[in-house]
């Protein structure tokens, strides 16, 4: 397959639904479908019958306003999300009224503004096809331009070509540390093994995290697309998908992905009728959280205990079975296709200085609009919370937000005006972690949250290090104890000097992140910590 | 028979640690390079003769311009490398390490089979733990008797899979494994058998003998008396795995 | 030596053997070096019966068990100037705190009923009520200066009690260490 075939593959696709003008799109990723978009579907499907054909029912991906699910967009084939007519709340004795309002009024009472800031102040990159496209539908990531990045990436750029354009793009990795994409690359394309690996990190496991989760819902055909660019820019020719098994739709969308791409020639062999060659298989997390930490991932693929490993060696000198492997999450390898397609130079101009593009935010805990939002690096927090995220329901105050989940750390109302990128979140004591926001209102106990997050990763230390392994658990007691106002000062003076010993000494990030949720909670909030007290 | 030569290429690469200047192989390790030269490193998951596990973070070390701490069994030697072993600071994270330790199982020096022969025993002393701040964890965990030969307690055990590896490396049987997840984690023999039913078991001891503390000892031992020796380990491992 | 400057030393056992006293009793002609220079103002050992007001160095063997030894303990941080833990059950636990394992009822059960063949009883009087889970001395009250050994050695004892003695803060890890 080449540019030409995909082109005609993508008219052929047009021409076959060109009777077709009026979409009805159905949310039908996780969280809708835990709302129940099912029943809606198939109302829906059942309602039109044959009666309209110019209108065709539309299982889609994540259109981002979960807390408003069963989600139905009636729209034009060619618009997207906001050129459309949404509906909130959707049940399947509303099926009726929606088929009847594909040309005439819309139902109001269903309506959801498309207007409003939730939806008019993103920016889509990673998310463009999401809400939009049948993810199970290989011609319909095609009829978007799908798979011409990588069409073009094989035959007409070198890999140092599509080394470049990352670089210049000044994409950073999306899964928490931040570390240039682009370097990442160009270490593993240098090292002169020939067998090498592509990885991509889909074991999104932080609470209030559901970003990689919507984006392989969604467009899985984008993540296999951005790593089948990778492995061309790299010389790898095997790439794993790692998802954790809680995630069975994406999974098996994944594994519908990878059938059709594989069958139409995108991937296997000869691809673009090159001499580029790639196999991609999954393999499933079996629910440790320790396993989306990549030496741990390494070793869990290689079918050995699920823990990590001494860095150095990094994955990009000696990974899978001691290969040079490239490891990226799910999101910055979403990001590829359009970084090639656009330039690295105009991905470059979106975001702040150090953080470029966009980001996908996963918006949860207190908050009016609960769901997924895309929108350029450098947003304020206050814009992300109050604006689009809608503020705190039920007239309550805004508390903090903790961002990173339990790696990351809180942030207070008097940093509300921060702009959210990398670097400014590092400064603040938390981290730009894989996008989780899990916001709190002013009647959050910041020592329960501690506790909470303390709890989390005592019981997913995988036990290897004895810092983490204990340290967890002796920082859990005495944050229980002072969740019940019984600990004494010398217990919180032996708490701070715990976290001190576990993030400094732990073997692996997990450990060594552990300490930030009591750290950052101490920091901003101490007279919580002091009230609690039992001997004073 | 003569062991095989090293390999060639490699460099020597000069370094200092603790303020001496010092020589090594490029291919050495910080804690390789230390014990050469008498410098005390505290360890209790490295073995020499073992496959690096960097389990027990007591061998960090400082590296100049480095902010984090290094582990000196998992970090080769390079060219210039300033180096601390023995700071304030990581004198009192290998305390806190230890305090951990004994707080996590049952260790009850006074009553062990391997009093006065353990390495735990013997870091305490080392580190100055004259007693343990955090409070003791009181779990309870079985004791497998089922070998005839040997016995394992699991109260004793402080995770260092020293008899995992030795298992696996050197007698080539994979007999024992680690299950669980955090403190709970246990040492297992096969599918987390009796240690007597065991179907690969050799029999061989190695296990007993690598095993720091008391948590693997000889049947019909009593307080003090299991006495450990490591000395066939460098031995056999450089037979295994000739360089 | 005039008599004004000796220190005051009281001690007692709580929930162990006695064997730490026994060790101290171990120093042998020691002791007569020894009372030279310290007062023992309260002690198993002696037969004063009330702990003085004020006293400047309390030694404690033995966990905390009970209620009584709770309040022994409490009494010795408030009336001594330097608190010292003597030997493992006062250090760690030792071998009181190996019943922590297990339900306080099951273990009272096992040594008056299961193992008693005439007329079982648990006595309830004129005992102090054993406490849930067994603590080192530090785990109720501030402690100064740590000796462990299952018992320590005379010689770690003297130790101690000279660097005390001299008004300096001991390191006792060069002597002694856990189960020595």
């Amino acid at each position: 397959m080449n540019l030409d075939d995909l082109a005609d593959l993508a008219e052929k696709y047009r021409e076959a639904e060109a009777g077709v003008d009026r979409e009805v799109r159905v949310c039908l990723a996780a969280s809708c479908q835990s709302s129940g978009a099912v029943p809606v579907f198939d109302a829906l499907v059942a309602e039109l019958g044959d009666a309209k054909p110019s209108c065709k029912v539309k299982g889609v991906g994540c259109m981002g306003l979960c807390s408003a699910g069963p989600l139905v967009a009636v729209a034009d084939r060619e618009a997207d999300l906001q050129g459309s007519v949404l509906y909130r709340d959707v049940t399947a004795d509303d099926a009726r009224e929606i088929i009847a309002s594909v040309d005439g009024p819309p139902v109001e009472r269903l309506r959801c503004p498309t207007d409003q800031p939730f939806f008019a102040r993103q920016q889509k990159i990673v998310l463009e096809n999401a809400g939009i496209i049948d993810p199970d539908s290989f011609k319909g990531y095609v009829a978007v331009g799908g798979y011409a990045a990588l069409i073009r990436a094989l035959s007409e750029m070198t890999p140092a070509d599509v080394l470049r354009e990352v670089t210049d793009s000044g994409l950073r990795g999306r899964g928490g540390g931040g570390y240039p994409t682009g370097l990442k690359w160009s270490t593993v394309a240098k090292m002169p093994a020939t067998q090498k690996y592509v990885i991509c990190n889909a074991d999104e496991g932080d609470p209030g995290a559901f970003m990689d989760r919507a984006i392989l819902e969604s467009d899985p055909h984008r993540v296999i697309e951005g790593m089948a660019i990778a492995a061309y820019a790299i010389g790898a020719n095997k790439a794993y998908v790692y998802v954790r098994a809680e995630y069975p739709l994406a999974v098996e969308r994944l594994q519908t992905a990878i059938r059709k791409a594989k069958r139409s020639g995108l991937l296997g062999n000869k691809i673009g009728d090159t001499q580029f060659n790639l196999e991609v298989e999954i393999r499933l997390g079996a629910g440790a959280f320790v396993c989306g930490e990549e030496t741990a991932l390494m070793a869990s693929i290689e079918g050995l205990r699920g823990q990590p490993r001494p860095r150095p060696p990094y994955p990009a000198e000696s990974g899978l079975w001691g290969h040079p492997t490239l490891i990226n999450n799910v999101e910055t390898f979403a990001n590829i296709a359009p970084i090639v397609r656009e330039g690295g130079e105009w991905f470059a101009s979106i975001g702040t200085e150090r953080s470029k593009g966009t980001k996908v935010f996963a918006l949860a805990g207190t908050i009016t609009n609960t769901g997924l939002i895309e929108v350029p690096m450098g947003t304020s927090l206050r814009d992300i919370i109050e604006v689009i995220g809608g503020g705190i329901p039920g007239g309550k105050a805004f508390k903090a937000v903790q961002t990173g989940g339990p790696s990351g750390g809180c942030i207070p109302a008097q940093h509300l005006d921060i702009a959210v990128d990398y670097d400014s979140l590092k400064t603040l004591g938390t981290m730009m972690g894989s996008g989780g926001m899990i916001v709190m209102d002013e009647t959050s106990s910041m020592v329960d949250v501690a506790r909470y997050f303390m709890e989390f990763c005592m019981t997913e230390s995988c036990g290897k290090c004895i810092p983490c392994r204990t340290g967890t658990q002796q920082m859990h007691s005495i944050l229980d104890r002072l969740a019940k106002s019984q600990a004494t000062r010398a217990e919180l003076a032996l708490l701070e000097e715990l976290c001190e010993v576990v993030q400094a000494t732990s073997l692996c990030g997990l450990g060594q992140t552990a300490p930030n949720p009591v750290l950052s909670t101490m920091r901003y909030f101490r007279d919580e910590y002091e009230a609690k007290l039992g001997d004073t | 028979m003569p062991l095989p030569a090293k390999q060639p290429n490699v460099r020597v690469v000069t370094l200092n640690i603790d303020g001496r200047d010092l020589s090594a192989r490029e291919d050495e390790t910080i804690i390789e390079v230390c014990r050469e030269n008498q410098i005390p490193i505290p360890s209790l998951c490295y073995l020499e003769g073992l496959s690096v596990w960097g389990a027990c973070r007591l061998c960090l070390v400082e590296l100049a311009g480095q902010g984090r701490l290094l582990a000196a069994c998992s970090t080769r030697v390079a060219e210039g490398m300033q180096i601390q072993t023995n700071t304030e600071r990581l004198q009192r994270y290998r305390r806190t390490i230890v305090e951990l330790l004994f707080a996590e199982r049952n260790h009850v020096c006074s009553v062990c089979v391997s009093n006065g022969h353990c390495e735990l025993q013997h870091m305490a002393q080392k580190c100055g733990v004259d007693h343990v701040r955090v409070p003791y964890r009181q779990a309870s965990y079985p004791v497998d008797s089922s070998h005839e030969m040997f016995r394992l307690d699991h109260d004793r055990c402080i995770l260092c899979t020293r008899c995992v590896r030795v298992c696996d490396e050197i007698e080539g049987a994979h007999t024992w494994d680690v299950m669980g997840r955090g403190s709970d984690c246990r040492v297992i023999t096969d599918m987390a058998q009796p240690w007597g039913e065991s179907d690969t078991c050799t029999s061989c001891g190695k296990c007993v003998q690598v095993c720091p503390t008391g948590a693997l000892v000889k049947q019909g031992t009593s307080v003090g008396e299991m006495v450990k020796d490591q000395h066939f380990l460098p031995i056999l491992a450089r037979r295994r795995h000739p360089q | 030596m005039s008599a004004t400057s000796k220190i005051t030393v009281a001690t007692t056992w709580l929930d162990g053997c006695s064997g730490c006293h026994m060790s101290f009793l171990d120093m042998d002609e020691r002791l007569i070096e020894l009372v030279q220079q310290v007062d023992i103002v309260y002690s198993p050992l002696v037969d004063t019966k009330t702990l003085p007001e004020q006293v400047d160095v309390g030694i404690l063997e033995g966990s905390i068990s009970s209620e009584d030894d709770l309040e022994k303990a409490r009494d010795f941080r408030k009336h001594c100037k330097i608190l010292v833990s003597l030997g493992d059950c006062a250090v760690n636990g030792n071998v009181p705190a190996m019943r922590n394992h297990f339900k306080l009822a099951d273990v009272v059960d096992r040594a008056y009923r299961d193992t008693v063949t005439v007329q079982p009883q648990t006595p309830t009087q004129g005992v102090p009520a054993l406490l849930s889970v067994v603590k080192p001395i530090h785990g109720v009250v501030g402690v100064d200066v740590f000796v462990p050994g299952c018992p320590p050695s005379a010689d770690a004892i003297w130790y101690v009690l000279r660097e005390l003695i001299a008004g300096r803060v001991p390191d006792p890890s060069a002597v002694t260490r856990f189960g020595a």
